[in-house]
């Protein structure tokens, strides 16, 4: 089977496609995207959190064959070329990435979270991450970054 | 379409159906894609019910659909995480039909029927006869889950659900509640603690008497504590919970009394409050 769709704005497609493989599978293994992670493969950890027409989701539980067609956002295409995105610059600043295996996919449910609710409180940001697991940090320096890059948005 | 590949798998938020492919639980030959068919996205009134395709997805229940079912709306709010609850949807809980689906108990609460259709036509079952076996449903192989047709609230509704944390669990039990004050009536749906979702009959009766005895719907009374506990009781008595690694039976059916308490209890305060405002 071959899949056709858009990744950060370019236009991809993958052959011989096997019925059951992942979204997360064709951006990592197909399409050389590594940044977004591949570690429960169960929808547990978010580490492979990407955007499917503009909805946040896991592509490990996205089916290849139902990309097709959409507009895919990884964590690639969140930064402007070789400026880092706000999110990330306040994820390196607030010492939010240790081994930084999750952060990849923090950052794009962070940036979810901030295109909605901009000034976001601490509950919310929770909230927010649920679906986001981190094994090193223990959360604080996670929340301490959403904040500063919420101020920091809204200053611009 | 179904009919044509009746061993085809259909697909929807795969937030289940991934996890069993991913785990090599399941390598179907072929699958139907869901997210891909409009209809089941759309959601509108029919004959004072509201009819839901099975497409539509938590998120959506929650920002589109949370003042008319709140029951609901509380129980997906309660489901996974954004991502999941962007992607899963109603039609895939009563798919999966596990004991422990979230949506279970509240369109049990609120007496919703399932929609069926095939090539044969359409057909509609009350989502209390839906749940046949543990992750068993009423659907044939041919047939697809369409919609759901729910009747928007006429009074208080509430959705409780115990987990051994705070995000991101599966029920250890859960209860909803829906006070049909047009017609007098309580909902139940109990989540978790049975082979299926089940309703608690007998403590729907036992209460609804209670009302109806000091007309209680009428003065927007008090209701006595000794009738909350009574009915803690009898909704514990309908579940058949069993021990596992999530909890024994006993805890189960303790937190259920406890949840059925409170539930209703903060319910009938909401009532009450009403007829001042
Ligand atoms: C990390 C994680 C957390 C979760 N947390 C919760 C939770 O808190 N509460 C909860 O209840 N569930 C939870 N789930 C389970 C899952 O998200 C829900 O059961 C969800 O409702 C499934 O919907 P879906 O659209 O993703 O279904 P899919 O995975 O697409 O399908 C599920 C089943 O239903 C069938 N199916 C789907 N749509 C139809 C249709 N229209 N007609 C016929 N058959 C159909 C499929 O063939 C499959 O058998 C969680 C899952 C994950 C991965
Ligand atoms: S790899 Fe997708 S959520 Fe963990
Ligand atoms: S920084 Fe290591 S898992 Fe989060």
């Amino acid at each position: 089977m071959k899949v056709t769709f858009t990744v950060n704005g370019q236009r991809v497609s993958a052959d011989e496609v096997w019925e059951g493989e992942s979204l997360l599978y064709i951006l990592r293994e197909r399409l050389g995207l590594y940044g977004s992670k591949n570690a429960c493969e169960q929808g547990e950890c978010g580490s492979c959190s990407v955007y499917v027409d503009g909805t946040l989701v896991c592509a490990c539980l996205v089916l290849g064959g139902q990309a097709q067609g959409r507009d895919i956002v990884t964590v690639e295409g969140i930064a402007d070329g070789h400026a880092l995105h706000p999110v990330q610059q306040a994820f390196v600043e607030a010492g939010a990435v240790q081994c930084g295996f999750c952060t990849p996919g923090l950052i794009v449910a962070a940036h979810d979270l901030l295109r909605h609710t901009p000034e976001p409180t601490t509950v919310e940001i929770r909230e927010a991450l649920a679906g986001n697991i981190c094994r090193c940090t223990g959360y604080a320096k996670i929340l301490d970054a959403v904040h500063l890059a919420a101020e920091r948005m809204a200053s611009t | 379409m179904k009919a044509a590949h009746p061993d085809a798998l259909p697909i929807a938020g795969g937030t289940d159906v991934m996890v069993e492919i991913n785990f090599d639980r399941s390598r179907p030959d072929s699958v139907i894609d869901l997210a891909s068919v409009a209809e089941l996205d759309d959601w509108g009134p029919e004959d004072g019910y509201l009819r839901i395709g099975a497409g539509v997805t938590y998120t959506r229940i929650i920002s589109e659909l949370g003042d008319r079912l709140p029951g609901l709306a509380m129980a997906s709010r309660t489901v996974g995480s954004p991502q999941i609850r962007n992607r899963g949807t109603v039609g895939g809980n009563l798919g999966s039909a596990s004991p422990a689906g979230d949506a279970h108990p509240p369109l049990l609460a609120s007496k919703a029927v399932v929609e069926l259709a095939s090539s044969a036509g359409i057909r509609r079952i009350p989502a209390r006869d839906f749940y046949v076996g543990p992750k068993k449903n009423a659907m044939r192989k041919d047939e697809l889950i369409a919609a759901f047709l729910i009747e928007p609230s006429n009074g208080p509704q509430q959705f409780s659900k115990v987990g051994t944390r705070n995000a991101m669990v599966i029920a250890v039990c859960s209860f909803a509640l829906t006070l049909d004050a047009k017609r007098k009536r309580v909902g139940t749906g109990i989540g978790s603690a049975a082979p299926t979702p089940v309703t608690a009959g007998e403590a729907e009766a036992f209460m609804q008497g209670v009302l109806d005895e000091g007309g209680l719907w009428e003065k927007r009374g008090e209701i006595d504590p000794s009738a909350l506990v009574r009915f803690g009781d009898l909704v514990a008595a309908a579940a058949r919970p069993i021990d596992d690694v999530r909890g024994t039976a006993a805890y189960r059916r303790h937190a259920l009394a406890v949840l059925a308490r409170r539930t209703f209890a903060w319910a009938w305060d909401e009532y009450r409050r009403k007829s001042v405002a």
